[in-house]
């Protein structure tokens, strides 16, 4: 399974995998917004966490058709399932793998573009916090999607319409935490079960996903 | 005789036909029924005036698009589970129907919502879930459509709706913590001491009754169609190989 890491982020650093894509989608998309809101910072300030989620989303979303759709073209998907290591395995590894690649950067990358948006001080250690929590849940549930559309040709616009309404729990709880954090409110409900849906989601997903993939491979 | 009797396409067949007319019958009869009385024969309510009448439309259509998707996870555990055809093309079938309830149940929100609330939309979290409900049809439907090999489509989209399921509830707890909104409680429970007075809600109740036989009659209506699309795509099949 380690190997099976290290292989995944070799293949994701190396020769165009994509890693810095997210990233530079996530920084135009946090630019773009004040250039297209007007520059107050009030509107900023308010506005900044749901931007900021959004963006990280969006960011990953991005990335999802890559989790398995290289390796279903070239076959390796087929000598991972027919290998010792279980295909919920392989699936938890390699959604591990893309949120080691998009979530964990952009989680880094965001106090950053917090400072562009304006964002008020003390919403900085929670706008981590909710990307650290919430950005795993986002990697597996793309994870699902990518398993279900990976025998489709062109898959990228269903995988987004799939995805996109599974994201919407981690989506509100995620910006909430941010808002909360931001007015200096107390935050323990909303990142209490935002990190309920990340558990949730590592726990039982990677077996849906790994059906789905045992029936496109089918 | 047992229910799993209707898993053969030629039992389904028979018995479908001989209950298609009944129902859509049925349906007509309690829906022209249920309208005409709740149109022309209630009271104007003395706050909303003659809007309150789109109940007639909006609290049926609601319901039957949630009950939709709950009809349309029930098949698709019987297909997953038991692989039985009909089933899974019974929730296909199903998903256009539940996505256009879905769609009357917003728009008549929306028309009745302008006079009222002074407003089409309101992010209130009915109506957010209900618009997230639609792009789970959308996504369900599309799935179908991506995959060419029936079963393949078939045991994709039975795990997509488990799951969605699953996201749906979430998103439906998630909105009400975001926002408390504007659409009023519920007010036809068996258990409250204040519901909606008899005068409207007897013809609503004949409105649900018509609603839930007009979803029946629907989704019988495309699963023979379905069916019938499945045998012509095998006789093609096996005059091109003969």
């Amino acid at each position: 399974m380690i190997a099976l890491l290290t292989r995944d982020l070799q293949l994701a650093f190396r020769a165009g995998g994509g890693f810095g894509l997210g990233l530079a989608f996530f920084l135009l998309a946090a630019v773009l917004v004040p250039l297209g809101v007007g520059p107050e910072g009030a509107t900023l300030a308010k506005i900044a966490p749901g931007i900021l989620w959004v963006g990280a989303l969006l960011a990953c979303l991005l990335s999802l058709d890559r989790i398995f759709a290289l390796d279903f073209e070239d076959g390796s998907l087929d000598l991972l399932a027919t290998s010792p290591i279980p295909l919920e395995g392989v699936v938890a590894v390699k959604a591990l793998a893309h949120w080691l690649v998009t979530g964990l950067p952009l989680t880094l990358v965001a106090p950053v573009l917090g400072v562009l948006l304006n964002l008020p001080g003390p919403g900085y250690p929670w706008l981590v916090a909710s990307l650290a929590a919430g950005t795993p849940a986002l990697s597996v549930i793309g994870a699902f999607g990518a398993a279900l559309t990976v025998g489709i040709k062109r898959g990228g616009l269903l995988l987004s319409l799939l995805v996109l309404p599974l994201y919407v729990p981690t989506l509100i709880f995620g910006a909430e935490v941010v808002r909360r954090g931001a007015m200096g409110v107390d935050v323990a409900v909303p990142i209490l079960l935002l990190s309920g849906i990340t558990a949730g989601a590592l726990a039982l997903l990677p077996f849906a996903a790994a059906a789905a993939i045992r029936v496109n491979l089918r | 005789m047992s229910i799993w009797e209707y898993a053969n396409p030629k039992k389904f067949m028979q018995t479908s036909a001989w209950a298609l007319p009944w129902v859509a019958g049925l349906s007509v009869v309690t829906l022209v029924m249920g309208l005409i009385w709740g149109f022309f024969f209630t009271p104007d309510d003395y706050k909303q005036g003659s809007t309150v009448k789109i109940i007639y439309l909006h609290v049926p259509a609601a319901m039957m698009a949630i009950n939709a998707w709950v009809m349309m996870l029930l098949a698709s555990l019987i297909w997953l589970i038991r692989r039985h055809h009909v089933s899974a093309l019974a929730a296909k079938a199903a998903a256009p129907v539940g996505l256009t309830f879905t769609f009357i149940a917003l728009v008549t929100g929306a028309l009745w919502g302008q006079p009222m609330w002074g407003t089409w939309w309101a992010w209130d979290p009915r109506l957010t879930s209900f618009l997230i409900l639609c792009l789970f049809y959308l996504g369900y439907i599309a799935l179908w459509q991506a995959v060419d090999d029936p079963d393949t489509a078939a045991d994709l989209t039975g795990v997509l709706c488990i799951v969605g399921s699953v996201f749906a509830v979430l998103s439906r707890y998630a909105v009400n913590f975001w926002n408390q909104g504007l659409h009023q409680g519920a007010s036809l429970s068996l258990d409250k001491e204040e519901n909606v007075s008899d005068v409207f809600w007897l013809p609503l109740v004949v409105c649900i009754v018509g609603f839930i036989l007009m979803f029946l009659a629907l989704v019988l209506m495309r699963t023979r169609t379905e069916i019938r699309a499945r045998r012509l795509q095998a006789l093609l099949t096996r005059e091109r190989i003969a």
